[in-house]
């Protein structure tokens, strides 16, 4: 093929040449059907078992073309963060440009092999379509355009965090997560896709997706301002809270969640306990004339007294330990928790004008009914401090101790004989706190671990957080699983370990706790000192004998209503004590606590009973 | 209306009328109109009125992320869209700092000759139409389908492709999609003859289009006249060869030129392009298999993306000519002012209303289609 030159171009006759077209099949032979291509953009498909609802395609639709419709029949599940809303696709405004399929978190969205659809009623409703899987006309067209990872525009991965390796971290009981730097808290945060379902998943409801936003933006101020909206208690939970948020991450489904507790912490070790006093503000209203008690000084109390302050109350807290703070405080190693994080919550919520009176002990030093006279409303946020007994034989030989007693001594500081070899004895955080906080002492002692942990779980049902074994684990501590207690051995009246068997079954067919053995592996684990971990419960002595027979009980803990209150008019009872060990429950507890309070210091109730 | 053209005096009213040529004219190209005076079958003056096709869409992505605006441009210019698509997402890349992936820039190049090809298979069969000639217009539309069987299969969508995203492209070709390109691409080879023969080499054609609405190059440079339409003036300037971007440094092909500057002279250059973007494909289909890596460079969550503050010119050739993109960030998450320079404003109105002034009624159509001007282009 030449190019045309002019003179040679432009016969009468060329065109005659294409009359032998009359002879060839046309074009648009043969008529048939034609299937469209493999990744065509076709209708919406929409998996229904894979959607949670997250409505990231809503929000990444450049048409708005997308609504959220509630389905009722489907599971509903804020823990695992599943909702019951389904995309719907008006037909008249999608342009087909996927990127709700490319967007989509659990990469349930693809599109179909559909060319065509048209209304075959009078009504123009059918193009707007609630997509499911079977495809817009229930006829499978099968799945064109979808999602894989090379082309997801979702990034699975977090921002790795920074820690101290087990060599760094084993002699001391220095923080081991370093946290983040700007640049990583920004691409951390701008990962999230504001779906919310943190913020339902969450205790206390925080504005997770409002913070994270502003981190991405850089403005750490406003991401403090949106922390405190519902949870004085940052720092602590910027380090230890249980992160029910990043369960529910809907990026989760796929990926790995957003690490929205680092990002929390991240904010707030951007400010000193000031700062934060004066980005939150300080109370702005009118003096109520009410006071208020708070007997114990955990996240609970402190939280409600947070709240009651800034109301206008004035709030005492009763602290019977020389330091507020808590379990957070008492029962939490400082290797997660530096105490000075917690003296900065504590700070604020002081700068608030709530008092905290450490060294007194109720029931001692000042007795619930003179609270009772003494203030117009009381409220309990004690925690479980006290450590449960496997009440197997020998469980009360003086060198075995509960995981509580021995995490609160290296709290205080206590020097205690730092036994060459422990058995700690459960399977929960509170036995890995215990033994990896042994392990460091003996470390710096003999320079070696000998530390064995002893759980009735196997691996696949642990309870401990999988982090918190893998990081004892590198630190040299031995975690056996299946093995059930039987007997602290004595020699000499000294003790020297711990036999178990190995657990066959842990439940009966009614799901009631009844472990099975295998008598025939039973095994001595050497220990000077055992610890048990195997559940706290709360010292409810110091209530007295009256108020805790007017009181209403329930399987041994304190009955309040939804709010909070007791079956006694003037208490209300929050926290640990309440609804079992979690600092976030224990926030989302003290804030419960404190509305209920505010409203019954506000309304005509006590205006009457005051006149 | 172009008062040196138009003296009243010479013209008495009842010799005159003006009429409407479009909006809506077969002899049209989109939703464009000419308000034309006649004087017989003469055109006495021109005056181009579009407007018709306005979206705001310069505006409109200034309330979009700037990942949602990969689905607004392709609209731009229907014929044509992937120039749009490459555009705006290279000048997002030069603003954000991103490598585009090598095997990316060719899949770009790729998607651009198919674009350019199916653009220029369009115009051939409108030319020809305005001329009276009706199957190659039909040929033309037909052997177009074939290559947007293509697009489709490689990109899901037939007409509005969305398959580039600013760092690379959305997917990677399909498996055995350059063996189908290459099967494609000899059936439009062994077509050519045919085209030559009813429309490039038909002497009614070739009688209608020589000499027809005619472009010094002198005039051309002066009016902004770019692309097929300023080649066909002599003057070999082609951004692909002048201001490489993406890989058509590694490529071989020629400029066709022609020195007339006619309508034929332009219909001639575009059918050169044709063989030309044919041997480019055929290149590319040749490289691609050795050239592996990544399709998109890594970018953030598309819902969270603020591009740095600055702004970007990108210039790309088209197969209207050359197609300007001017992106101003403020730093924010969607664009602060976006420019779009398209060849087509310039084509479509100083100079249709200049070659139309002074030709024959039944020439305008043809001349105005010689001009490949793209009204939702010069609209925006």
């Amino acid at each position: 093929m030449g190019d045309i030159e002019y003179k040679k171009a432009g016969s009468i006759l060329n065109p005659l040449k294409s009359l032998s077209f009359f002879t060839r099949p046309a074009v648009t032979e043969p008529l048939e059907p034609r299937r469209a291509a493999l990744r065509y953009r076709g209708f919406h498909l929409n998996d229904w078992e894979k959607c949670v609802g997250c409505s990231t395609c809503q929000k990444v639709c450049d048409n708005a073309a997308i609504t959220m419709v509630r389905v009722p029949s489907l599971p509903e599940d804020e823990l695992q963060g599943i909702r019951n809303l389904r995309p719907a696709i008006d037909y008249g405004r999608c342009c087909w440009c996927a990127l709700c399929v490319d967007l989509c978190p659990t990469g349930s969205i693809s599109l179909s092999r559909e060319y065509v659809h048209t209304c075959t009623d009078d009504e123009l409703s059918s193009y707007f379509v609630l997509p499911d899987p079977r495809g817009m006309h229930n006829e499978h067209f099968g799945e064109g355009w979808n999602k894989t990872p090379e082309n997801d525009l979702i990034d699975p991965r977090r921002q790795a965090m920074g820690e101290l390796q087990a060599e760094q971290r084993i002699d001391h009981f220095g923080e081991i997560v370093h946290g983040y730097d700007k640049q990583q808290a920004i691409i951390e945060a701008s990962r999230c896709v504001q779906c919310g379902m943190c913020h339902e998943a969450c205790p206390t409801h925080m504005d997770a997706p409002e913070y994270i936003r502003a981190i991405w933006q850089d403005d750490l101020e406003e991401a403090v301002r949106q922390i405190y909206n519902t949870n004085p208690f940052a720092h602590t939970c910027g380090r230890v809270c249980t992160h029910r948020c990043e369960t529910a991450c809907s990026i989760g489904k796929r990926g790995e969640p957003i690490a929205i507790r680092w990002l929390k912490r991240y904010a707030m070790d951007a400010f000193t306990p000031e700062q934060v006093r004066d980005i939150v503000g300080t109370p702005q209203v009118a003096p109520s004339g009410r006071r208020i008690a708070i007997v114990g000084s955990g996240p609970a109390g402190l939280t409600a007294a947070y709240d009651l302050a800034r109301q206008g109350h004035q709030v005492t807290v009763f602290e019977g330990l020389d330091k507020p703070g808590g379990m957070p405080r008492w029962g939490i190693p400082e290797y997660r928790l530096p105490y000075e994080r917690l003296d900065a919550d504590i700070a604020v919520i002081e700068a608030m004008g709530v008092e905290i009176r450490c060294n007194t002990w109720i029931g001692r030093d000042i007795s619930m009914e003179q609270l009772r006279e003494d203030f117009d409303a009381v409220l309990l946020g004690l925690g479980l401090q006290l450590g449960r007994s496997t009440r197997i034989p020998g469980a009360d030989h003086a060198a075995v101790h509960k995981a509580v007693e021995v995490l609160r001594w290296v709290t205080e500081g206590r020097a205690f004989k730092v036994p060459r070899t422990a058995v700690v004895i459960g399977g929960g955080n509170v036995a890995m706190d215990a033994a990896r906080s042994l392990a460091r002492l003996q470390r710096k002692t003999f320079g070696e671990v000998r530390v064995t942990v002893s759980a009735l779980e196997d691996f696949d049902h642990f309870l401990a957080d999988p982090e918190e074994v893998r990081e004892s684990d590198e630190e040299g501590i031995v975690i056996l699983p299946s093995r059930g207690p039987q007997e602290c051995i004595t020699e000499d009246g000294r003790l020297i370990g711990l036999t178990t068997l190995r657990v066959m079954s842990i439940f009966d067919d009614q799901h009631r706790f009844a472990p099975r053995y295998d008598e025939t592996d039973r095994q001595l684990h050497e220990g000077e000192m055992i610890v048990e971990a195997i559940g706290q419960m709360t010292d409810t002595g110091l209530l007295g004998e009256e108020l805790t027979e007017a009181l209403e009980w329930s399987r041994g803990r304190l009955q309040v209503d939804a709010d909070g209150r007791t079956s006694q008019p003037w208490l209300w009872a929050a926290g640990d004590m309440v609804h079992g060990p979690d600092v976030v429950h224990a926030v989302a507890d003290g804030h419960r606590a404190a509305r209920s309070i505010h409203r019954y210091l506000t309304s005509d109730a006590i205006q009457e009973e005051a006149s | 209306m172009r008062a040196e053209n138009y003296e009243a005096r010479n013209h008495p009213p009842s010799h005159e009328f003006e009429i409407n040529f479009g909006p809506n004219h077969p002899g049209i190209e989109g939703n464009y109109a000419l308000k034309v005076r006649v004087h017989g079958d003469q055109v006495v003056a021109a005056r181009a009125d579009g407007g018709y096709l306005h979206r705001g869409f310069e505006k409109l992505m200034e309330q979009r992320l700037w990942i949602q605006n990969i689905a607004l441009v392709p609209r731009i210019c229907v014929p044509d869209p992937a120039p749009m698509e490459v555009a705006y997402s290279m000048a997002v890349e030069q603003l954000c700092g991103l490598d585009v992936p090598e095997r990316a820039q060719w899949l770009r190049v790729l998607q651009l000759e198919l674009s350019r090809l199916a653009a220029h298979l369009f115009t051939f069969g409108g030319h020809a139409a305005t001329t009276g000639m009706y199957s190659p217009m039909f040929w033309g539309v037909a052997d177009r389908d074939l290559l947007l069987d293509l697009f489709e299969e490689l990109t899901g969508g037939r007409v509005y492709s969305i398959y580039n995203i600013p760092g690379g492209v959305r997917r990677d070709i399909p498996e055995g999609f350059l063996d189908r390109i290459s099967a494609t691409l000899d059936y439009l080879d062994s077509r050519l003859p045919d085209y030559d023969n009813l429309l490039f080499t038909n002497r009614v054609f070739v009688t209608r289009a020589k000499d027809t609405g005619p472009i010094t190059q002198a005039q051309a440079l002066e009016w902004g006249v770019t692309g097929p339409n300023l080649r066909a003036t002599g003057l070999a300037f082609d951004v692909r060869r002048d201001d490489p971007y993406l890989v058509y440094d590694q490529l071989e092909f020629d400029i066709p030129t022609e020195q007339a500057g006619d309508a034929w002279a332009r219909t001639l250059v575009r059918r050169g392009e044709l063989q030309q973007s044919v041997r480019i494909l055929r290149q590319v289909v040749e490289r691609l298999p050795s050239v592996e890596g990544p399709i998109r460079a890594p970018i953030p969550n598309p819902l969270a993306w603020k591009v740095p503050v600055g702004e970007a010119y990108v210039r790309i050739e088209s197969s209207k000519g050359e197609l300007g993109w001017y992106v101003v960030s403020d730093g924010g998450e969607k664009p602060y002012r976006v420019h779009i320079r398209g060849p087509s404003s310039m084509h479509a109105v100083q100079v249709l209303e200049h070659l139309v002034t002074g030709a024959r009624i039944e020439d305008v159509a043809q001349i105005m289609f010689s001009l490949d001007a793209c009204p939702p282009e010069v609209d925006r």
